[in-house]
């Protein structure tokens, strides 16, 4: 019998969790694409379909955890998991690059252009005279009406610390879980759930008031659909991120962690300074300038 | 004897467990819930077979439209259907989810891994397909009937689109995100799941470009599916992305668009260039010339692919300095695309070549899709596109890399593979009929595109003005024999899995190397339960 250097090959047997997964999928959007067509019963199939991938979520994750629990992942398998979840980050980094590049394009390109820079004189002449390009802008139409922005130093800047602090709370945890300190890594892990909320909590306010104050809503031209998009999709995977955070917390209550065997922990932990660094970049290119 | 693998609990909790062959029984457990890289490489190869012959019916409405000036058999907006349904079901149905059929069946195998690193994902990548197309071609039975737009979605035409358009979007949601597994999980095998001894640059050329393709499928794949976000809020939600009076700007969505668009054709290409490195040496009893610059190559186009994407779009307006950049980036690929064909044509010279049916379709491949990268160099001569731009030359290049490009590398793996996969031999006869009237109308289908292109006929239109009735007539015959011809093809493989009596040996050809040749035909339900040691006389490429 040869050995692998590597110890054994795990492989799973039959699984029905995908199927789950692929029928809630096909359920939610099928519905959502009815709903967004008009119909009222479709609402209700867009829930059914999101509760049945909730369920797959925790029917599969569930599996996953009771056969880690059970000894059966060695270092390869443990490598795999870590191979997926960096590059699964990897593909949400290229989501939101597509986002920041619509808003420097409409920035550095369109809206100048618009104006009657580089190629643009023409479209400026015969089209849109008299619009001065700027940012923000609700374009040429003054779309969606007069509107004022959020400012940078206030509600954002203050996000901004919470979800630093909240990068250092869980790096805190971090350490230890590795030094097998079990108090001391639910009370950082628990203050970072509560930061990531805490962030949400802010966010919805933020959104309240640009909608019922300060004129600035989805429809406010190519600012308010950068504003909206680029802070709407990161404030999904903070929500995203809480939930997973706050899933871990209860396993580390649980004691499924050891110091050399926690990738559960990191995974969660990854994606949490993905969010971060996502929201750095929208405080500096949205927010502050 | 005990084993190397590790079964879950249930499985652990029988206790006679050394029969490794126990593939799992009933139709659910074998195919639905499977978690073994050969059956869901079977399921994949299956329905790209299946979509293969849909968009094939879609070609042909065309083609028969097209065959006469003037409208004969279908409304124009179902033409539009047509030609926008047949590019999506072609691109995101057929070539992709096969050449993912390959990478499941074939990694494992050749890396001397038991399986693909993570199994249950790589289920969920192949079974959210099967709802993603039955969506996409439900809308052609929807009062607005199917997409119109053309594959590339363009606003502000596509937002003019009725009930189908979001679910046309969501579609391409799912099989973005099952591209995305899918790729996650090749690159988690090849870097994870490597016997002893299986360096890097000892990896098969078919790996190493489904390392690369499934990298850029990770990079892209979320572009489109922002792309198709925003043209959603732009439809439904009242954002202004697309809409020059918002401050946005449609040609906005056209960089998005080929960001993703222009890597998109090496996703579909890569691992044709892969097989073909694996074919050309065996039969030309050769190892593959030049496989140091073979990798250097296929690296050097991916990375070339991201800087290219604006050639798409040379008429839209764009500053000057644009032009002359992408230009000048996209005349680049021909150089490492270049090293590529000549080491082919080396790896050939003074073999001792025969020319079985896989063979056939290899050598068919590099000429042809030559001519197809040809044109492509004409076509990013940016003041030449000014007259190209939106012909059927377009039409015409395009179909060039991809079929006899990509279509033909994946009927030449087939061919080469399918006894290792079934373990019977195909029908040596058949297999040459199908190349030689394949190679024969491929050329009379697509070769008088060339020449409609360059006399102005547009692309996308039902009708056209008379004196382009010969060229259209003599390419809609090519098109209807190239359909038929196909049919062979559809024959052959249910012969060898089914009928064939001759049965394949481990090597099955005189000149194979390399570990997937080491397993029995058909291979064992787990490919290596134990890693084999692998050194330098098992190496494909070695002297
Ligand atoms: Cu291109």
């Amino acid at each position: 019998m040869a050995q692998h250097a590597e110890g054994s090959y795990y492989v799973p047997h039959d699984t029905k969790w995908p199927m789950v997964g692929s029928l809630g999928m096909i359920i939610m959007l099928a519905s959502a694409a009815n709903w967004m067509n008009g119909s009222a019963m479709a609402q209700w199939t867009f829930w059914l379909g999101l509760a049945t991938i909730i369920f797959m979520l925790f029917g599969w994750f569930g599996e996953v955890i009771r056969e880690s629990q059970a000894g059966l992942y060695n270092a390869q398998v443990d490598g795999s998991f870590r191979m997926g979840m960096s590059w699964f980050i990897y593909s949400e980094v290229m989501f939101f690059a597509v986002l920041f590049g619509a808003l420097f394009y409409a920035r550095a390109l369109s809206v100048p252009w618009l104006g009657g820079s580089g190629t643009g004189a023409s479209t400026n002449e015969l089209l849109w005279q008299g619009y001065v390009p700027m940012w923000p802008t609700n374009g040429p139409g003054n779309l969606g009406g007069e509107f004022q922005t959020i400012p940078a130093f206030g509600i954002p800047f203050i996000n901004t610390l919470i979800l630093l602090t909240s990068g250092i709370t869980i790096t805190l945890a971090h350490h230890a879980l590795i030094k097998d300190q079990r108090r001391e890594l639910v009370t950082w892990l628990a203050a970072t759930v509560l930061l990531g909320f805490i962030f949400l909590v802010f966010q919805v306010g933020e959104y309240k008031e640009a909608y019922t104050e300060l004129g600035l809503t989805l429809g406010s031209g190519i600012y308010g659909a950068t504003f909206f998009m680029l802070t709407g999709f990161h404030g999904m995977h903070v929500t995203l991120g809480a939930i997973m955070l706050t899933v871990i917390l209860v396993r580390s209550i649980k004691g499924h962690f050891k110091p050399k065997h926690h990738f559960a922990f990191e995974a969660v932990a990854w994606y949490w300074h993905f969010v971060d660094v996502v929201w750095l970049g929208l405080f500096i290119f949205v927010y502050a300038l | 004897m005990s084993s190397d693998i590790i079964h879950n609990e249930q499985h652990l909790a029988h206790a006679d467990h050394d029969d490794h062959d126990h593939k799992p029984t009933g139709f659910l457990n074998r195919w639905v819930f499977t978690t073994n890289h050969k059956d869901i490489g079977t399921l994949y190869l299956v329905m790209s077979l299946l979509m293969f012959l849909v968009g094939g019916v879609m070609a042909i409405i065309i083609r028969a439209e097209l065959f006469m000036p003037g409208l004969q058999l279908v409304e124009p907006d179902f033409f539009n259907q047509m030609t926008t349904m047949h590019a999506l079901v072609m691109v995101f149905g057929a070539v992709m989810p096969a050449w993912v059929g390959f990478a499941n069946w074939l990694i494992p195998m050749m890396i001397g891994a038991p399986d693909m690193a993570l199994p249950r994902l790589n289920n969920w990548s192949f079974w959210i397909l099967p709802f993603a197309f039955t969506m996409l071609i439900s809308t052609l039975f929807m009062d607005s009937g199917g997409p119109a737009a053309g594959w590339t979605l363009y606003p502000p035409l596509v937002l003019q689109s009725g009930t189908n358009f979001a679910f046309v979007v969501f579609a391409i949601h799912m099989m973005g995100i099952s591209s995305i597994m899918g790729s996650i999980n090749i690159i988690a095998t090849i870097l994870n799941m490597r016997a002893p001894g299986m360096t890097l640059l000892r990896m098969p050329m078919f790996i190493w470009t489904w390392l690369i393709t499934a990298y850029l499928l990770i990079a892209v794949m979320p572009v489109l599916a922002g792309a198709v976000t925003m043209l959603l809020t732009d439809h439904f939600f009242g954002t202004n992305f697309f809409n020059a009076a918002g401050g946005g700007d449609p040609v906005l969505f056209q960089h998005i668009f080929w960001f993703f668009g222009h890597p998109e054709v090496y996703i579909m290409i890569l691992p044709a260039f892969g097989v073909i490195s694996e074919i050309l040496p065996t039969f030309a009893r050769k190892p593959l010339f030049g496989y140091g610059s073979m990798v250097y190559a296929t690296g050097s186009i991916a990375f070339l692919s991201f800087i290219v994407w604006a050639h798409h779009m040379f008429t839209v307006g764009m500053p000057l300095q644009g032009e002359l950049f992408f230009m000048y980036a996209t005349m680049l690929i021909s150089v490492p695309t270049g090293v590529k064909v000549f080491n082919w044509v080396s790896t050939m010279w003074q073999g001792s070549m025969t020319f079985e049916t896989p063979m056939l379709f290899a050598i068919g491949f590099v000429v042809l899709f030559t001519i197809g990268g040809l044109s492509g160099l004409m076509l990013a001569i940016t003041a030449a596109d000014f007259q190209y731009h939106d012909t059927y030359f377009v039409v015409a290049h395009f179909h060039y890399v991809l079929v006899p490009g990509a279509v033909f590398a994946l009927m030449a793996a087939t061919y080469f593979w399918l006894p290792k996969f079934s373990g019977n031999m195909y029908s040596e006869k058949w297999g040459k009929i199908h190349f030689w009237l394949s190679a024969v109308f491929v050329n009379v289908l697509f070769f008088p595109q060339h020449y409609l292109g360059l006399a102005g006929m547009p692309r996308r239109i039902p009708d056209y003005s008379p004196q382009f009735a010969d060229f259209n007539m003599i390419s809609s015959i090519g098109g209807f024999a190239f359909a038929a011809t196909q049919l062979i093809f559809v024959g052959v493989i249910l012969h060898c899995i089914f009928k064939s009596k001759v049965r394949a040996t481990s090597a099955v050809w005189a000149g194979s190397r390399g570990l997937e040749w080491t397993l029995s035909s058909p291979p064992p339900h787990h490919s290596f339960t134990t890693p084999p040691d692998v050194t330098q006389n098992m190496v494909k490429h070695a002297e």
